[in-house]
Parts: structure tokens; C-alpha cells; sequence
């Protein structure tokens, strides 16, 4: 008989500092790594360039903790919009976070789990952190859950923390084709990395629709430019995926 | 303002525009949690709408450039792009392929042709 692959070595009831460190080993070691230090330099650039404070950066990567806000949020302050409007293309941004949270809490919480045990899972809940957390947790005992996540997010938050500043430093002492380059690094990853989780036909027509419609309603100065291209282009391609199942 | 105010203005607004509206969410399924999978539709929706914002954002941030990246001509960047995303499909959806290509044709393009 097989066994399922498991991400820790089975030992008699380690402790919560143990399985925390198996956790923070784990995304320390993991491809996300090299995902967030690439990102999170990008975003530090992207923070140095609009004038945002090197610490503003940091606090907003643990508080916020989520890529697409972060560089939705700056670049919409950045570049004048009203704080309404940089509010309202956050939440929209972040309505995906709901149903990730909801796939996430079934596989930690176990018979003695508390809600408030589950408050900062929640909040380390990205994407990063939930493909893995997806991946090895069903190979852990229910016990060890909880800090083997806590763990994982804590070595995920740290390395956007450090590569932040990495980012930020960096684009404010290098010559400005080389500042460029670091800049076009949140533009470029994002694009590559959003078409890569875009898999089904309604989500690749979003994100085409959002290049299209994002850059038009910008050029037209249309009010609320960022919400109406989530709300159109998204709504349009589930409208389009729901007609073509009916046709099925 | 007093010069205080001044200096927490950008925490506060952190607080408001970035922290509040992202973490109601997930709150929201910490409340929520159950009765929810991939495929319900409400969660095929909100995926949607949160994926063609992003596209948006991404392509603004390209085509309407700030700071140092105002230095590298419109064409460049938009033929970056461009190739890094070909590269990412012709290396079997490789997302690590498809960001270095981009990066090395901005690179090279503003090389040549900045101004």
C-alpha cells in the first residue's frame, strides 16, 4: 500500500514550536520563495518610485498581505485617485480572498479548534500560502495544522517583508535603466502570473477583457476606472460562460 | 495639518483604503465558512471580477508608465511584455521564463532606445 506523501517526518506529538518551524522551513524552501523576493523587490521599487515611506511598505505587506491590493493600492494613490476609489478597487480585489478562506479553515480546524484559532490563518490567507497550505496539510495530523500553517505564513510575510526593502533600497541608488527594469518587474510578474492561474475560458476572458478595458477606461478618464474594469470585464466573461453552458 | 497628523496621514490611509476593505473578506469566510466550494457561482463570479482588475491594473502600469520606467519608450515596454508572455507559453507555461524574458527585453529595448 502507498503511503501519501508527507511533509514532515513522523515523530511522537511534536510541539507547537516544532511544527511552527517545520511550517516556516517549508515556505522557506518552497518555488513561492523565489515568487515573493521577485515580487516584493518589484513592489519595493514600485513603493520607492510614488514616494511611499520604506516603512509604510512593510507594515502594508504584513497588515494588507496580499499582492494584487498592495500594488492596486499604491499605484491608485500613487497616481491620484481618491481614497473612495482606492478602496473600493481594493475590496474588489480582494472578494477572491472570501471563497479561498472558506476552501482554507475546513482543513484546520479539528474537534477542539477555537474561532479565535483561526483568526490569524485568516489573515495570513494569500495565494501563495494557499496553494501550499492546500497541498500539505491533508499529510498532517489535525493537531499539527494550525502551527504548520502559522509557520508557512510567517516564512512567506518575512520574505515579502525583506525583499520589500531590498526593493526599495535598491531602486533609490541604481542608475535609472536599471531602476526601470526593477520597476517593470511587478507589471511583467503579475501579468505572466495572473494568465498562469487564468486556466478556464471565463477567467481567461477576464483577464483579457481587464487589459483591454483597464487602459480604455483610463484613456477616456472614466470615474472609478479600475472598479468598472473588474465589474465589466468580470461580469461580461461569467455572463459569456454561463451562456455557453446553457448551449451545452 | 499639524506636522503629527502629516506623518501618520499615510498610515491612516492604510488602514482605510488597504487593510479594512481587503481583510473584510476574510473575516467574512472566517464567519462563512461552510456551504462554499470552486464551483459555486457567486465564487466563479468574484474570481472573474478580481482577475480582469488586476489585468487592468497590470496594463495600466505598462502602457501609462511613472517614474524611471517613463524613460523607456512606449513600444518597449509594450514589446517586453509581449515577448515575456510568449516566452511563458512557449516554455510550457513557465512563469519564471516568461518574467526573465520580459525583463531582459526591457532591458536591452531601453538599452537602445531610451531617451
Amino acid at each position: 500500500m502507498s503511503e501519501p506523501m508527507s511533509a514532515l517526518p513522523p515523530e511522537a506529538e511534536p510541539s507547537t514550536a516544532a511544527n511552527f518551524f517545520a511550517g516556516l522551513k517549508s515556505a522557506l524552501t518552497s518555488v513561492f520563495f523565489l515568487v515573493l523576493a521577485g515580487t516584493y523587490i518589484g513592489m519595493g521599487a514600485l513603493a520607492h518610485d510614488f514616494g511611499f515611506p520604506a516603512w509604510w511598505l512593510a507594515i502594508s505587506s504584513i497588515l494588507v498581505w496580499a499582492a494584487p491590493a498592495q500594488v492596486i493600492l499604491i499605484s491608485a494613490l500613487g497616481t491620484g485617485a481618491s481614497l473612495f476609489e482606492a478602496a473600493l478597487a481594493v475590496t474588489l480585489s480582494g472578494i477572491r480572498l472570501f471563497p479561498m478562506v472558506v476552501a482554507l479553515l475546513p482543513l484546520l480546524r479539528g474537534p477542539g479548534t477555537r474561532t479565535r484559532d483561526l483568526l490569524l490563518p485568516a489573515h495570513f490567507t494569500a495565494v501563495s500560502m494557499w496553494v501550499e497550505s492546500l497541498r500539505l496539510l491533508p499529510t498532517l495530523p489535525h493537531q499539527r495544522r494550525i502551527p504548520f500553517c502559522n509557520g508557512l505564513s510567517v516564512g512567506y510575510m518575512g520574505t515579502a517583508v525583506v525583499f520589500g526593502f531590498v526593493g526599495y533600497y535598491l531602486a533609490a541608488g541604481l542608475p535609472v535603466l536599471m531602476a526601470a527594469t526593477l520597476l517593470f518587474l511587478t507589471p511583467m510578474s503579475f501579468l505572466i502570473s495572473t494568465a498562469n492561474n487564468a486556466r478556464i475560458m471565463v477567467d481567461r476572458l477576464a483577464f483579457v477583457l481587464g487589459l483591454v478595458l483597464g487602459p480604455t477606461f483610463a484613456y477616456f478618464a472614466i470615474g472609478l476606472d479600475l472598479m468598472w474594469t473588474g465589474l465589466v470585464g468580470g461580469t461580461l466573461a461569467y455572463l459569456v460562460h454561463r451562456f455557453r453552458e446553457a448551449l451545452q | 495639518m499639524n506636522p503629527a497628523l502629516t506623518e501618520l496621514w499615510p498610515y491612516v490611509v492604510l488602514i482605510l483604503c488597504g487593510f479594512l476593505p481587503n481583510e473584510v473578506w476574510r473575516l467574512l469566510g472566517l464567519v462563512l465558512a461552510r456551504g462554499l466550494n470552486e464551483d459555486s457561482q457567486i465564487v466563479v463570479w468574484s474570481r472573474a471580477v478580481a482577475t480582469a482588475l488586476l489585468a487592468g491594473v497590470v496594463a495600466k502600469l505598462i502602457l501609462f508608465a511613472n517614474g524611471a520606467l517613463t524613460t523607456v519608450p512606449l513600444s518597449v515596454r509594450v514589446g517586453a511584455a509581449i515577448l515575456g508572455f510568449v516566452a511563458f507559453a512557449a516554455f510550457k507555461r513557465s512563469v519564471f521564463a516568461g518574467v526573465v524574458v520580459g525583463e531582459a527585453a526591457l532591458l536591452i529595448g531601453g538599452y537602445l532606445f531610451s531617451h
